[in-house]
């Protein structure tokens, strides 16, 4: 058993300082028990020695210099097993659904090594969400990395939920995982994502980690890291495609934020640390495919940008570490669309690895393309609209204001129980494009034109059936 | 000597440590495992290290050891081909050695220390040497000869010297006072490798690609800063510049990026060809992968780890072009190690002497005459990653300030599917004058005036277009029609460039003047026929503008630009005869 310290010097806010203590490991883990017996977890931050600085992950209230700090010897770790499959954990990785304990297969370390870029995979294949904004046009690969940047009042949630349930590779029977971690979102938020993996069966495939609210922000810091190596465990030693959804990532960089304040850091940009990128980096990094092993982790990761400002350090670093990323459109939302995804500005950097024939169809990359140079279009001629009129508008321009409004009607719009397939995503746009004159299609080959074109394709059927009598 | 010390405090990457008398910018060696760190300060007592790997676990009490040098690579044969981290551990090794996750406390030699060598000496006993001069050379790959030099600060005369094969580690001759003489050394990576004297960049880095070569030249030796927005084509430009460029050795540095694109460029490299060779361009490559993930103080040396390896193939005599990809990654590493320091931030965080550090590195580029009496040089192209896209953060601002060259690689040119997608009207390169003389020697004289007369027109035709996108193009008068019509020529038929089409991807400095002069030749033709009544409209549906259209598809052009100018002047003159 470890020795025992009843030596506190200090309390600020989740920090405790320890003073005359043996040599303490960075990082270690430490136990600290209440006088009413009650036991607290934290983790060593600053080691030296004369005074050991701790963060108490469920908060300092009840703490007082008569607790007593026991350090553990080891760094945090994760019971990992096939077992954590349907079960919903806390923050820290306790049971919250009454279960039983896990039996660990192996406990291991939180932080997550980096993976050998030499030993990665370029990713490339397909991952259908059943969302067409997403699948059409700024497709998800696995390994990938893609950010959801949205707002408050957006239903960022419903979106996540929605590729949740819908998620999978065409063609494969593999075996697929949900690793769902809830950082600082409400309780009814989270009763909200516990209702819907129950209603649609989800639970079995998945794990919840979930910190809520009013748990403690330093909790906070560990969440995503626990949920990261069980879906680790789950990708390379089970074998198995690991969908990870982290929500919400701004709660986490504000308790990152709240800690670099606590520990009296020096702040960088709007007080976030200085550190913030290689943090983020540490955490969507974790994302990836190895070259010679089954199973993948891909990451879907929502983060509300405060006040709608993408150019805000939460989002534009993580810009800078993701693929591409998917913008909620308030706009959208409000003209009573879903799921509101302005695709202008969404993006998707793996896209042309993960598409294109024996992937999606041969016709993805330029349908796609005609779709955003249409709607592009559309949306200017909108703006032009309202100051000029309609009337003052030439025929073809008109065409692309009405191709603007469809867009938004059919193709972006859909049900949240709808689940289109990749043919129904690029068959729609292809309804679409043909109220554009043939001319205006200047990204698309004429052979996809002649063989994928709703005018053409009847015709080909026409002598086919022509042919056959 | 090894002196032994104690870990005070452990703070993240920085470790305190107490009774060791490091120099700054000493190795050490921290807690149980060995980890790598860096001296980065000493207060009193006090040596405040950055360490190299996770910290996690080290205890106050565990030793810190003091190797006595300074961060240092290995150089000698097998760096060619070779994929490593920030710090020169091969990945493959590291693999090898760990799986397929980083862990630490592993230390891997740059060099392979196993593999065989053919050395023959170019000196022999008596010779008297000094630092830097060649001893002898192995064939490193297919067509890379490795000089293998005399480190700088050794020199002496030769008491012995041995032909045969040799590890990097075996002893090959002997100077005079003992020292030994092997196939590597060691050098700093902080510290520039010494040259005899810098000479001015006067000679271009020929790169094929029109737009850089006949536009925005660098020179050799020069220093170029490319902005790297998404969808731009970067990629496929670095991959252009690295095969085509007439750099002998390519040293790429992925600074801080994402693992996936890192592990595209890992995938891809080893697969292209060298066009001029039909051998691997891996041959004369080494790639350094750091990416975001990987612990930050690696990341910020890996771009010194990279330099000193270019710097070490510059004394050889060759011309080595050196990419860092993104100067903006590394510039962040600095931030954040300098916020764990505590140290008095500056603009957006960064610390006071971001502008110093990057003016160093750029500084280490340049064309010299070499230790030993050669001519080699590092020219350094260095992508910044502007967040938000937005050019006033420090980052740009202060890589503007040093480098002579800015290709604006813009997004927009991309989408409209213009390729290489660089602005001509955002991009500089201020090489232009210092390089005529070597124009004027080897392609024409009348090339300078080519470049202005083309650089005036793209200028024009940008302020014409204003005016067109308020009345359209028909308000225009006939000669600025015409001015519209040629500079589109110009963009199209030169600055244009398909990397996919074999004979289009490199553009050989002459064709190009060729090409040019025939557009712009066809310009003016156009514009007297235009004032003796022609109209627009017949000028441009002419057969020999198509046929320029063309000329950059075809091998022999002269005989193709003879016939197309042939042709023109009869067109032209059927035009003027018909009224």
């Amino acid at each position: 058993m470890a020795k025992e310290y009843k030596t506190i010097g200090e309390i600020a806010g989740p920090l405790i300082f320890v003073e005359k203590t043996e040599p303490v490991g960075y990082n270690e883990l430490v136990n600290i028990t209440l006088a009413d017996g009650s036991v607290k977890r934290g983790q060593v931050l600053d080691t030296s020695k004369d005074i050991v600085v701790v963060q108490v992950f469920e908060g300092t209230g009840g703490l007082n210099k008569d607790s007593g700090v026991r350090f553990t010897g080891e760094t945090i770790k994760l019971p990992v097993s096939s077992e954590l499959l349907g079960r919903i954990l806390s923050g820290s990785g306790e049971p919250l659904d009454g279960g039983p304990r896990i039996v660990p297969e192996d406990r291991w370390e939180i932080t997550g090594a980096a993976i050998n870029p030499y030993s990665r995979k370029p990713p490339e294949e397909f991952i259908q969400t059943g969302i067409s904004t997403i699948d059409g046009m700024n497709t998800l690969v696995r390994g990938q990395k893609l950010p959801i940047f949205s707002g408050s009042g957006l239903p960022h949630n419903e979106i996540a939920l929605q590729i949740a349930r819908q998620a999978k590779v065409l063609g494969a029977e593999e075996e697929f995982a949900v690793v769902f971690a809830a950082m600082g979102i409400t309780s009814e938020e989270a009763q909200h994502f516990m209702y819907d993996f129950e209603r649609t069966g989800a639970l079995e495939r998945a794990v919840v980690f979930t910190n809520l609210a009013d748990d403690p922000a330093v909790e906070r810091l560990i969440t995503p890291r626990l949920a990261l190596t069980a879906a680790e465990y789950l990708a390379y030693e089970c074998e198995m495609h690991v969908l990870v959804i982290l929500t919400d990532m701004t709660n986490y960089c504000e308790a990152l934020r709240q800690m670099g304040a606590a520990r009296e850091e020096v702040p960088g940009r709007r007080g976030y640390p200085g550190y913030m990128y290689t943090d983020l980096a540490s955490l969507y990094e974790r994302a990836g495919v190895i070259k010679g092993r089954k199973g993948s982790v891909t990451q879907f990761s929502i983060l509300s940008m405060p006040g709608d400002d993408i150019t805000h350090p939460i989002p534009d670093l993580s810009g800078y570490i993701t693929e591409g990323q998917i913008v909620i459109s308030r706009e959208l939302h409000m003209k009573g669309i879903y799921p509101p995804i302005n695709v202008l500005p969404s993006l998707s950097r793996l896209m042309n690895s993960g598409i294109g024939p024996g992937r999606t169809r041969e016709d993805h990359k330029a349908v796609s393309d005609q779709l955003y140079a249409g709607y592009a279009e559309g949306l200017d001629l909108r703006g032009l609209v309202a100051i000029v009129g309609k009337e003052a508008l030439s025929e073809r321009d008109r065409k692309f204001l009405e191709f603007a409004d469809l867009f938004e009607d059919r193709f972006v719009r859909q049900g949240m129980e709808e689940d289109r397939d990749i043919e129904t995503t690029l068959d729609l746009g292809w309804e679409l494009l043909a109220t554009l004159s043939e001319a205006q299609l200047t990204r698309i080959d004429n052979k996809y034109i002649e063989k994928y074109h709703p005018a053409h394709r009847n015709k080909n059927k026409k002598t086919v059936e022509a042919s056959t009598e | 000597m090894e002196i032994k010390g104690e870990i005070y405090r452990i703070s993240g990457p920085v470790v305190t440590a107490l009774n060791i008398n490091a120099r700054m910018y000493d190795v050490v060696k921290v807690g149980d495992e060995g980890l790598m760190g860096e001296v980065i300060g000493i207060k009193g007592e006090k040596t405040i290290i950055q360490v190299y790997e996770d910290t996690s676990g080290v205890k106050p009490g565990e030793p810190v050891i003091d190797t006595g040098m300074p961060l240092s690579v290995e150089l000698g044969p097998g760096l060619l081909e070779s994929i490593y981290d920030g710090i020169q551990r091969p990945l493959p090794v590291l693999k090898e050695k760990m799986g397929d996750f980083i862990q630490r406390g592993v230390s891997a030699s740059g060099l392979d220390h196993n593999k065989q060598w053919e050395f023959k000496p170019v000196v022999k006993k008596g010779d008297k040497l000094k630092g830097g001069e060649i001893i002898g050379t192995v064939q490193e790959t297919g067509n890379i000869l490795h000089r293998i030099l005399l480190p700088p600060n050794v020199s002496g005369v030769v008491d012995e010297i041995n032909e045969g094969t040799f590890t990097v580690d075996d002893v090959i001759g002997r100077l005079s006072d003992g020292t030994e003489l092997k196939l590597m050394h060691y050098w700093p990576v902080r510290h520039p490798r010494p040259v005899k004297n810098k000479l001015r960049p006067t000679i271009p880095l020929i790169t094929g690609q029109r737009i850089f070569d006949g536009l925005f030249p660098l020179a050799k030796g020069g220093t170029a800063a490319i902005p790297g927005p998404f969808g731009s084509g970067k990629t496929v430009m670095q991959q252009q510049l690295a095969k085509w460029s007439d750099a002998e050795i390519v040293v790429y540095i992925g600074c801080g990026e994402r693992g996936n694109e890192m592990a595209d460029v890992l995938n891809e490299f080893p697969e292209l060809e060298d066009p001029k060779t039909g051998r691997p361009l891996m041959e004369r490559t080494v790639l350094i992968a750091n990416t975001s993930n990987m612990p930050v103080a690696a990341r910020e040396a890996s771009v010194y780890t990279g330099i000193t390896i270019a710097e070490y193939y510059r004394d050889m005599g060759y011309d080595v072009s050196l990419m860092a990809d993104s100067t903006s990654r590394w510039a962040e590493a600095m931030r954040e190690i300098s916020s764990r320091l505590e140290e008095m931030p500056g603009e957006e965080g960064y610390p006071a002497y971001l502008a110093a550090k990057l003016a160093e590195f750029y500084e280490r580029a340049g064309r010299a005459k070499t230790l030993c009496e050669d001519e080699g040089s590092v020219t350094v192209i260095g992508a910044v990653s502007p967040p938000g896209g937005d050019f006033s953060e420090p980052v740009t601002q202060n890589t503007l300030r040093i480098v002579k060259v800015f290709w604006a690689l813009d997004a927009k040119l991309a989408q409209r599917r213009h390729f290489p997608a660089i602005n001509w009207l955002t991009s500089y390169s201020l090489y232009g004058r210092t390089l005529d003389e070597w124009y004027n020697e080897n392609i024409s004289t009348e090339w300078t005036k080519l470049r202005s007369d083309t650089m005036n027109l793209l200028q024009r035709e940008a302020e014409l277009q204003d005016i067109v996108q308020l009345v359209g193009s028909d308000a225009l008068p006939d000669d600025q029609q015409l001015t519209l019509e040629i500079a589109r020529m110009v963009r199209e038929y030169f600055l244009q460039q398909n990397a996919y089409h074999d004979v289009d991807s490199y553009c050989p400095m002459i064709n190009q003047y060729k090409m040019l002069k025939a557009i712009l030749t066809w310009g003016e033709k156009a514009v007297l026929a235009l004032e003796s009544g022609a109209s627009v409209t017949n000028i441009v549906a002419l057969e020999s503008r198509d046929m320029l259209a063309k000329v950059r598809f075809e091998k022999d052009i002269d005989a193709v630009l003879d016939t197309v100018m042939k042709k023109a002047d009869e067109e032209f003159a059927a035009q003027t005869q018909q009224r």
